[in-house]
């Protein structure tokens, strides 16, 4: 187990700046989420930190030994798991995960002992005499995991490791995922661009945009508490509704925007007249879709079942928000205000 | 409204398909069927009268020593030559694949060879081998290196290695192309996954990538093997066969026998003979394409 530190660290191609100027601890044992929209950069700084990329100036440590000069991939004492898994077609499964124990020269029994071990913890041990072709999505994917916890390695580099599992084997494979990390207890690196998978799987979120972290915390800690607008609008389906006050911009989350009469009567409102423009009915949810006076911008009401007030397209309502769940941010920088 | 030519497919095939169909038929499958009805036969250049003799060209052949010595020499040739282009290929390939300063222009020298025709290309190498102004031996001699001198094209050795660098020469640039081709299509992830799991260059090399390519280099040495087995103008420019028919491969073999000796029954059967052979090296090496394919069928 290894702590990964980070430190001002750039990467440049060309005109662009993949990553500008990050830094950052991963602490040991956590399982860290970069989270961010494609070209973030998120994905360059994972490849840094598995030395498959060079960076332009930082500094990478992983435990207390610098990594970013000239250490190779392999001696840093990472595994990394690719997005498309990247097995080895030609190989079969036990090829597959024996592949970098033959690499550091393991004598054979060693290797069909350690590969049986990672087989086992995955349920895979039937499969090993199958090519990677004749495996599904899922199985595929646990051999990819294999073959990095075979290494026994001190930090865990996982590049969208579900984003080629169709949804329904994703929220199983997020269980199988974190369940994995509980047992092996290793610091894991995973790299998303889907908020439930960073909500639902990371000890901490690290928030990036463009090259730069813009946060860096618990779900909870990004969710609730979002430094600037760029966080709050990225994280939230629907993301946060922002209305425009002329001297800063107030954010509320669309689940916290409910008709007034479901609030308490000795709780603290924030009033919003609203004109509804559309409903959406989504089984356990409906969305409001309308207008607030005032401000012209479209917000959105998340409405749960249990909320069983009839709403009539056109009409004008009041809704509220608890003063608690308010978030003020500056109207030009975007920045959040503390009130 | 009257349907056009386009709107039906069954005679707009058979009309796009039968230039094609008819330049195969008329210039290869006419000849080629000739060519073995000859084999059986005591036909004579410059005669119509056609008798059927049966085996009787194949037996004669097959007593001539010459004829052994040409069907060695032409094994010889093709697989030294061949074993020569992989691993020429599979290193400039890799040269290649790296980004230097040059390259477009590098590559375009690279295919140079196979661009020049072939007698062209033979007569310059046979300055190079010159007996008395070979560039090889000059620069050795002067390097310090040789002591004496090489009569490249004058000793039944030095005449055999002569051809092979030459077919290697001429068919390497092809497969370099093909092995590229092939490189370019192993994913990316794979090969940084195998630097990930602590492969260095030559694990990666012969654990990843040549597997991964194995369908793509029996593809490009299935050409070579075709090419080489059935070439006439290098060694027919080089050293015709000589010293004392020594460097004989079949194709110079059959033109001697059928055209300039005017047998064409027996230089038929000395060009027919290679056929059977070719067609199970095709048949061979068309399998291991397909069968090592990525996502093909089972191994081991």
């Amino acid at each position: 187990m290894a702590s990964v530190e980070i430190r001002n660290l750039r990467k440049q191609f060309g005109e662009l700046h993949a990553v500008d100027g990050v830094n950052l601890s991963v602490r040991e044992g956590e399982l860290l989420v970069l989270l961010g929209p494609s070209g973030c950069g998120k994905t360059t700084l994972l490849r840094m930190i598995a030395g498959l990329e060079h960076p332009t100036s930082g500094e990478i440590y992983i435990g207390t030994t610098r990594v970013d000069g000239d250490v190779p991939p392999r001696a840093r004492g990472i595994a990394m798991v690719f997005q498309s898994y990247a097995l080895y077609p030609h190989r079969t499964v036990f090829g597959n995960i024996a592949f970098p124990l033959e690499a550091a020269g393991d004598p054979r029994a060693t290797i069909a002992q350690k590969v049986r071990w990672a087989a086992d913890m995955f349920g895979i041990t039937r499969y090993l005499d199958r090519y990677p072709r004749q495996l599904s999505g899922g199985e595929r994917q646990r051999v990819a995991l294999c073959r990095a916890l075979v290494r026994d390695p001190q930090v865990f580099l996982l590049d969208e490791p579900l984003a080629n599992l169709d949804a329904k084997l994703r929220n199983t494979a997020r269980d199988e995922l974190k369940r994995f990390q509980r047992q092996v207890q290793r610091t894991v690196v995973y790299v998303t661009h889907d908020q439930v998978e960073a909500m639902g799987l990371g000890d901490r979120i690290v928030v990036m945009d463009r090259g730069k972290v813009r946060q860096v915390g618990t779900p909870q800690e990004v969710y609730e508490d979002p430094v600037d607008t760029f966080v709050a609008t990225f994280l939230g389906q629907p993301p946060m509704n922002l209305v425009d006050l002329q001297d800063a911009l107030l954010g509320f989350r669309p689940e916290h925007f409910l008709p007034v009469a479901h609030f308490g009567a000795n709780e603290a409102l924030r009033n919003f007249p609203l004109s509804v423009r559309r409903v959406e009915y989504l089984g356990s949810d409906r969305y409001v879709y309308g207008n607030v006076a005032g401000a012209g911008a479209t917000v959105i009401a998340k409405l749960p079942a249990m909320v069983a007030t009839e709403i009539t397209e056109g009409s004008e309502m009041e809704f509220a928000v608890p003063e608690r769940a308010l978030c003020y941010f500056d109207a030009v920088t975007g920045a959040r205000q503390r009130r | 409204m009257k349907r056009t030519l386009a709107d039906r497919e069954n005679v707009l095939g058979a009309a796009l398909l039968a230039p094609a169909l008819a330049y195969v038929l008329l210039l290869v499958g006419v000849p080629f069927v000739l060519a073995i009805a000859l084999s059986f036969s005591t036909a004579t250049a410059g005669s119509l009268s056609f008798n059927w003799v049966g085996w009787h060209n194949y037996s004669v052949i097959l007593a001539d020593p010459i004829f052994r010595r040409s069907l060695a020499n032409t094994a010889i040739v093709t697989v030294g030559s061949q074993v020569l282009v992989i691993v020429l290929a599979t290193a400039a390939a890799q040269v290649f694949r790296a980004a230097f300063r040059g390259k477009r222009a590098a590559r375009f020298v690279l295919l140079l060879p196979w661009a020049v025709p072939v007698s062209l290309a033979a007569i310059a190498w046979t300055w190079i081998f010159d007996s008395t102004f070979s560039v090889i031996n000059w620069t050795l001699k002067v390097a310090g290196l040789l002591h004496g001198w090489l009569y490249w094209l004058g000793e039944p050795g030095l005449a055999l290695t002569a051809i092979i660098i030459v077919q290697a020469w001429r068919i390497f640039p092809f497969a370099t192309v093909i092995v590229l081709a092939g490189l370019a299509s192993i994913p990316q992830e794979v090969v940084e996954a195998a630097i990930v799991d602590g492969a260095g260059f030559w694990r990666r090399l012969f654990r990843v990538e040549l597997p991964l390519l194995l369908p793509v280099v029996a593809v490009a040495v299935l050409f070579g093997v075709v090419y080489t087995a059935t070439d006439l103008g290098v060694v027919y420019i080089l050293t015709g066969g000589g010293p004392a028919n020594t460097t004989q491969v079949l194709p110079t073999l059959a033109f001697q026998r059928g055209v300039l000796g005017a047998d064409l029954g027996q230089g038929a059967a000395i060009a027919v003979f290679l056929v059977p052979f070719l067609v199970v090296v095709a048949i061979l090496l068309l399998r291991v394409a397909r069968r090592t394919e990525v996502g093909g069928g089972e191994r081991r």
